[in-house]
């Protein structure tokens, strides 16, 4: 009836089982304070429910913070083993949690922070830049982002439950085979990203059309706002590639579960062509996740230089060419592999290549900034930041592509320290900026400035500190996923600096938390109208507070930066309009149903409770058949309505 | 003067239509991934049966024969629906579904007369790739007779609405792309198999 799932499924590990506890008291004292304040239908209506892309970004980032603290969480306990416990066996991390930890830090870091982050920003700010009232399938948005929640619950009950993967965040074969890995572990991996991963699909299909087929008209490719062609490169890639990742999932899934034989070491089975199928998912992902960043930091730069974008075209083209050129690079990951020194050198030098376009943006933000009038507001601290990591992280990863180097430290600490630089560099620097430039958008008070330059000067210092000693690390031969070495290496010290770094950073994310806190508390103090930076985008035009509908009005644009040239021409068509009646999406609760049918199954399948996973099986379809037959699925807001909430909105600029 | 108030049929039908084009080359990388697989491991039969020794090619052809009659009777199904021949539709959809039926028992007797010999998916890594390919494959044509009915059961209740046209052209456009990726599975894996 049960499956495998048993009493001894419960995790006794004195660690996870603190964590456990944490956790669920957490959930509860939530759920009770909900109950007693009475905000259960509060919360079902306005945001579980709601189909407004605003507030489905906000969901997708309240999530990806969630996931930020405990991905931390996991990196704090690795390298205080790393420092103080690997010289000397019986430390308080067994080597198996060890496994667990690092593999669930990669997993939850990618697959439910980054991504969360970027699909979080694509909800909140695309919308608005291309000048829409909404998306092109709101439903189907409010399903991807549950079924991104659902992979992010699976993910956490096997904290408790089972015990997580221990076969890294990539799960290679024959490692992550039933063989190797019998217990849930991996089939927790699979599932929870499985999930998560259609629901990113299904978003990329929407956002791919939303921007296709529901600019404001005037807007012609060439005058969308670069953040928007950004995210257009980064959703072609994946539609492109997530379905690889889906198939390979599966797959790996049907040698665990059916015990075929596509990636095991006997019977035919082909491990490496598991890692060839991940990569060809995996390469191209680095790219859907930084991107995006790239755009934010494109809109960042001129705003902060009070100057127009230097070389728009060429930012194009460079977006573009990155998009292509991310799905020729995939072996760099293997070169190891043995595929034999033409096929490396192929590999080697499109990954040279692959840095040209990404040197040509450089230049561009660097050129935008020459001879401007520079703010060093919060947003382009980050940036800074991002330019100085970024190019080192660059330079790295340059380095690794000569595959004579690459064979010196594959699998070792320099790898790690490499795509961290361009991760924490890129993406997490990148998310902050947006986080700072957009948040009184959103909210109508801006961050509290002086923390969020100590913020910054904290993840700054604390990724130098954390991340230097890495490289060294590396260099000196020391393997990635080590939760042990001779004392006599001398690698302790350099292993307790990183720690440091470590801590530096977590102080960083708590100021972050007290400016969060100390900016809410203080919002009238902070209270900004609806354009505070002196925006170049469509954004910025419409009120603040933004209206469920987003604009009004729908007045055709002429140019490129197409509010700036409003601006510019002093003629703010919004104020002298009359307003028509516009239609929204009404809330529904079937993105909610649909995830939970689907979190359930993906549960089941975990712990081969096969009835209950046809149960589920069934209940999705039926609830996906439902949805589409929905009717009556508009509701509409009268122009009186319109004019009542415009002028509420607008009466404190005017 | 007044704004936009609620967007067009023209425009919804648009935007649907270019979502599902997009969602079907997503589909399409997803058999891509598989085909990938398969042609990788299609000489890795680890001492068992290779593809020449187990395809029964009559029964494959009338497979490949039944579902492309089935592509045209919908596509017949089509052009009636564009005719508003809302009866001549249904027939040519009914047949569409008998012969989808009829494609799925083959290929599922195929399946159950291999099990049975002991040349499962767990036999080899070229079988594992075998029955996941074709499987998929079938899967997706199941998920399209269970999307007919959906749309039958919908036409019976609501009769004919622009929506339910629209997820008819859609359905269309699925059962012709299953139609082609049938081809490329007929060649790759069958013809290309015997032919070894």
């Amino acid at each position: 009836m049960w499956g495998r799932l048993g009493l001894d499924a419960i995790q006794t590990d004195p660690i996870t089982l603190g964590a456990v506890i944490g956790s669920v008291l957490a959930v509860i004292t939530i759920v009770g304070l909900m109950t007693y304040f009475k905000k259960w239908s509060w919360l079902w209506n306005e945001w579980l429910t709601s189909l407004d892309a605003k507030k489905i970004g906000i969901m997708y980032i309240v999530v990806a913070v969630i996931m930020l603290l405990r991905g931390l969480a996991d990196v704090a306990m690795l390298r205080t083993q790393q420092a103080l416990f690997a010289t000397d066996p019986g430390g308080p991390i067994s080597s198996d949690t060890f496994q667990q930890i690092f593999s669930a830090h990669g997993t939850i870091m990618i697959f439910f922070v980054a991504m969360g982050l970027v699909f979080g920003l694509i909800n909140l700010i695309v919308p608005l830049q291309i000048g829409a009232r909404d998306v092109a399938f709101p439903l189907l948005n409010s399903i991807s982002f549950w079924l991104f929640a659902a992979g992010m619950v699976l993910i956490n009950i096997s904290l408790g439950l089972g015990g997580f993967s221990g076969a890294g965040w990539l799960a290679y074969p024959p490692l992550s085979g039933i063989e190797y890995s019998p217990g849930p572990g991996v089939d927790y991996w699979i599932w929870s990203i499985q999930i998560a991963g259609i629901g990113s699909l299904l978003s990329g299909i929407n956002f791919l059309i939303t921007i296709f087929t529901m600019r404001r008209s005037g807007m012609t490719l060439m005058k969308m706002p670069i953040f928007v062609w950004s995210i257009l490169g980064s959703l072609l890639l994946v539609v492109a590639a997530f379905p690889i990742l889906t198939a390979t999932l599966a797959l790996l899934s049907l040698d665990r579960t059916l015990g075929t034989h596509f990636f095991t070491s006997d019977m035919g089975g082909n491990p490496m062509m598991y890692v060839n199928l991940i990569w060809a998912w995996g390469h191209p992902e680095v790219y859907i996740l930084i991107l995006p960043a790239f755009g934010i930091f494109s809109e960042i730069v001129p705003v902060f230089s009070h100057k127009k974008l230097f070389g728009y075209k060429s930012m194009v083209f460079a977006i573009l060419a990155i998009s292509f050129f991310s799905f020729t690079v995939w072996l760099h990951h293997f070169f190891t592999m043995g595929a034999g020194a033409n096929v490396n050198a192929f590999f080697g030098i499109m990954t040279m290549i692959i840095a040209i376009p990404t040197g040509v943006k450089v230049f561009n933000w660097l050129f935008t900034m020459y001879r401007g009038r520079i703010r060093f507001d919060t947003p382009m601290l980050w940036f800074m930041g991002f330019v100085s990591t970024f190019v080192v992280g660059g330079v790295t990863g340059v380095l690794m592509s000569v595959p004579a180097i690459d064979f010196a430290v594959h699998n070792s600490l320099f790898l790690v320290a490499h795509f961290h630089n361009m991760i924490i560099g890129g993406v997490v620097f990148g998310a902050f900026a947006g986080y700072a430039y957009w948040f009184p958008k959103f909210t109508g008070f801006r961050l509290h400035e002086g923390l969020g330059k100590i913020a910054f000067w904290l993840w700054l210092g604390g990724f130098m500190v954390a991340f230097i000693p890495i490289y060294i690390l590396g260099l000196m031969g020391a393997v990635r996923r080590m939760d042990s070495y001779d004392p006599s290496l001398g690698w302790q010290g350099l292993f307790m600096l990183a720690g440091v770094g470590v801590l530096i950073i977590l102080t960083g994310v708590l100021v972050q938390i007290i400016q969060l806190l100390y900016s809410i508390k203080m919002r009238n103090q902070l209270a900004v109208g609806p354009d505070p930076w002196g925006g170049r985008t469509l954004e910025w035009s419409t009120s603040t507070p933004i209206a469920e509908y987003n604009f009004a009005s729908l007045d055709p644009v002429h140019d490129r930066d197409a509010y700036w040239e409003i601006k510019r021409s002093h003629h703010n068509a919004e104020d002298r309009q009359k307003y028509g009646p516009i239609m929204v999406p009404k809330n529904t609760g079937y993105g909610v149903y649909i995830s939970l049918a689907v979190l359930i199954f993906g549960f089941a399948v975990i712990w081969h409770m096969w009835w209950l996973a046809i149960f589920c099986l069934i209940v999705t379809i039926m609830l996906v058949i439902f949805s589409t037959q929905r009717i009556d699925t508009e509701r509409e807001i009268s122009a009186k309505e319109v004019a009542l909430t415009e002028s509420r909105l607008r009466g404190v600029r005017t | 003067m007044s704004s936009v108030i609620s967007v067009s049929e023209k425009q919804l039908s648009q935007r649907t239509s270019l979502g599902f084009w997009v969602y079907l080359m997503t589909d399409c990388i997803l058999f891509a991934s598989l085909f990938a697989t398969y042609v990788v491991l299609r000489t890795a039969t680890a001492g068992g049966p290779s593809g020449s020794e187990i395809f029964e090619m009559p029964l494959v052809l009338a497979e490949t024969i039944i579902l492309l009659t089935s592509s045209l009777t919908c596509g017949i199904a089509l052009v009636m629906l564009r005719q508003r021949k809302i009866k001549q539709m249904v027939v040519a959809f009914a047949a569409t579904y008998v012969l989808g039926i009829a494609f799925l028992t083959i290929e599922l007797s195929e399946f159950i007369k291999l099990i049975s010999e002991g040349y499962g998916p767990d036999r080899s890594a070229f079988l594992s790739a075998f029955f996941t390919l074709v499987g998929t494959h079938g899967l997706h044509i199941l998920v399209g007779l269970i999307w007919l009915l959906t749309l039958a059961v919908v036409l019976s209740r609501r009769g004919m609405t622009t929506k339910l046209s629209r997820q008819i052209t859609l359905f269309g456009l699925f059962w012709h792309f299953l139609d082609l990726v049938w081809i490329f599975i007929f060649t790759v894996v069958y013809l290309m198999g015997v032919a070894v």
